[in-house]
């Protein structure tokens, strides 16, 4: 009995929390371009999304600022992870605490500091800076992602390389980063959903010459929610769903990460 | 006389405001097997490191055959070192643990594979190539770091607490092999351990380290039979440590009484401290015919040998024999002059009582 009741708080607690993305996804294949009522199944909206030029566009700006941003970020906070590993205990908890306070610092605050950056600085809004942006807010995840990967290796790791002979650009390539990989994949993939997840710092730093997929969702819907919004919002819940899933198949494995 | 391979001159390194090591001077022969033993924090494993290449000297040189080493990059040093917890490679099998220093060296592969195959047979872990590091056990894993040392058949093999995370058991065994392996490669082995009883099981030579001074370089037997101040001989084994005079040659005064014993050149009346280990007492039930008398308070028993603790008017002496006296008996204890070590106050610059 009281066993049942568990189930059934459970369920209850996952139908509040994906109602909304299962009814989207529903409506996403109604044929009726009402929202009340269901019309039929159709693949017609997916279809219009791939002929919308607009769209077409901001997803090929999604998808770029997310790889360079992933790239870019992954690399520098990769590099910037071993560095802290090798400061010394109270600089690391200055540094890592200074690192944590754009993770904890509302999207917000952190998209309207980068823009009134960007202007103050006279750097035109667009492309450039909203890759920077999601560069920026990036590298903190990497760099929890990376970290406790260093510090799980043993600390003699790097020297049994340099004893047997490997100079320190060769023990790098061939033992530290293979080592650390699995920190890497898991923090660039959290870069690169965070990337294709965000609104708010994308919106504040594009300007008016770029549109991703955010913000393209955003202005459509003001201006009335069309069934292709569905499909759209749809297909970046799978993307990021499948990201997620990876990440978390990592853990399993018994490797640590951080989200 | 084998000739010297590594010499340490005036060897120092400070962190911040403390000296790890302090000025020592040591010299190791070829084939030799030098253990270096101390306390946490006495600068062994420093000085390992120095010599390995992973800590800079403050002061002080190197020497390798006779060439500044102070300067060479660690990758470009003819020695190989064993870590503590073994630092293996945990992305890589057993076989590419093993090969990584031969492929850094661009050695052919059909080499490489030789070599490899023959060091994992001589470290008993042939059919492991394909294994997983991290699915080894302890004791498989300190073989996978050795072969990965010897491997490059350096000149020194340089070994940092590398039984440390052992049981008993298999500790004992890997002494042995780690002793026949240095026996036949005929390779200097330079070895750190805080583990009295391994040092004097495996070394031709033990360098005793305290507050990075060295208090006492000898053979195991040098050591224990003739500490050389108050550190070496509580450290090395269990021993009765005692404040005495010595009168003049070959006359020791403690607790009141003169012994004879076989020490000489102290100023007359120069105080000294009086080691005797405690399976160098010897008990004799009637107490009048023993040089001291006294009453056993505990009787402990260590499976060898029993364990005694003989309470006279002025001390308590810590006795093994292999016979029991029972507890509360008066007995009497005698000690031959051979066996009264007499040894120098203030003799190293660092020998105060460890607290």
């Amino acid at each position: 009995m009281v066993k049942a009741i568990k189930r059934v708080y459970m369920g209850l607690v996952f139908l509040f929390l994906y109602a909304p993305i299962i009814v989207l996804i529903v409506f996403s294949f109604n044929k009726s371009k009402s929202r009340g009522q269901w019309g039929g199944f159709t693949f017609d909206w997916y279809i219009d999304l791939f002929k919308d030029r607009q769209i077409r566009e901001a997803l090929y700006f999604t998808i770029l600022i997310a790889v360079i941003s992933t790239v870019i970020s992954t690399i520098v906070g990769t590099i910037a992870a071993l560095g802290i590993n090798n400061m010394s205990r109270l600089g690391r908890t200055i540094v890592l605490n200074i690192n944590n306070l754009p993770v904890l610092n509302p999207d917000i605050v952190t998209g309207v500091a980068l823009m009134t950056l960007f202007i103050s600085l006279r750097i035109e809004l667009g492309f450039i800076t909203m890759l920077i942006s999601h560069i920026v807010f990036s590298i903190p995840y990497v760099i929890l992602a990376v970290l406790p990967k260093i510090r799980q290796m043993n600390k003699h790791t790097a020297e049994a390389a340099l004893d047997l002979g490997a100079t320190p650009a060769y023990a790098m390539r061939k033992v530290i980063i293979p080592e650390i990989m699995p920190g890497i994949i898991s923090g660039a993939l959290i870069a690169f959903t965070l990337s294709i997840d965000d609104f708010v710092i994308s919106f504040f730093t594009a300007g008016t010459s770029v549109t991703n997929l955010s913000i393209l969702i955003y202005s459509m819907a003001k201006r009335g929610v069309k069934p292709t919004i569905n499909a759209l919002s749809t297909l970046m819940f799978v993307v990021v769903l499948v990201l997620m899933l990876i990440i978390n198949k990592k853990n399993d494995k018994g490797e640590d990460i951080i989200i | 006389m084998s000739k010297p391979l590594i010499e340490l001159r005036n060897l120092t390194k400070r962190y911040n405001n403390t000296t790890a090591v302090d000025g020592i001077n040591l010299t190791i022969k070829e084939n030799e097997f030098v253990t270096l033993l101390g306390p946490s924090g006495c600068g062994k494993t420093t000085t390992l490191r120095m010599i390995g290449g992973f800590e800079d000297p403050d002061e002080g040189e190197i020497l390798f055959e006779g060439k500044l080493l102070n300067n060479v990059p660690a990758y470009k040093r003819n020695v190989n070192t064993v870590f503590q917890r073994y630092a293996l490679f945990t992305h890589m099998n057993v076989y590419e643990n093993v090969a990584f220093g031969l492929r850094v060296k661009k050695i052919p592969n059909s080499e490489i594979d030789r070599r490899v195959k023959k060091m994992l047979k001589m470290v008993d872990l042939e059919g492991f190539e394909n294994r997983n590091v991290d699915s080894l056990s302890g004791g498989q894993q300190q073989r996978v770091a050795i072969a990965r040392a010897l491997v490059n058949e350096p000149k020194v093999l340089l070994l940092d607490e590398p039984l440390g995370a052992l049981d008993l058991k298999l500790r004992k065994e890997m002494q042995i092999e780690l002793l026949d392996m240095q026996r036949s490669l005929g390779i200097t082995f330079i070895y750190v351990t805080h583990d009295q009883e391994e040092a004097l099981t495996m070394s031709d030579t033990v360098v005793v380290m305290n507050k990075g001074v060295i208090q006492q370089v000898g053979t195991p037997e040098d050591i224990y039979n003739e500490p050389i101040n108050r550190f070496v001989a509580g450290f090395i084994g269990e021993s009765n440590i005692i404040e005495g005079v010595m009168l003049e040659d070959y006359k020791v005064s403690f607790d009141g009484m003169v012994f004879d014993c076989v020490d000489k050149g102290f100023a007359p009346n120069e105080p000294v401290d009086i080691v005797i280990r405690p399976e160098d007492i010897r008990i004799v039930v009637n107490p009048e015919e023993g040089m001291i008398k006294g009453r056993v308070t505990s009787v402990v028993f260590k499976g060898v040998h029993y364990e005694m603790i003989i309470e006279s008017d002025t001390r308590e002496y810590l006795v093994q024999r292999t016979k029991m006296f029972p507890e509360g008996s008066i007995v009497g204890m005698n000690v031959q002059p051979a066996d009264i070590q007499v040894m120098k106050r203030g003799s190293t610059p660092c020998n105060e009582e460890e607290g």
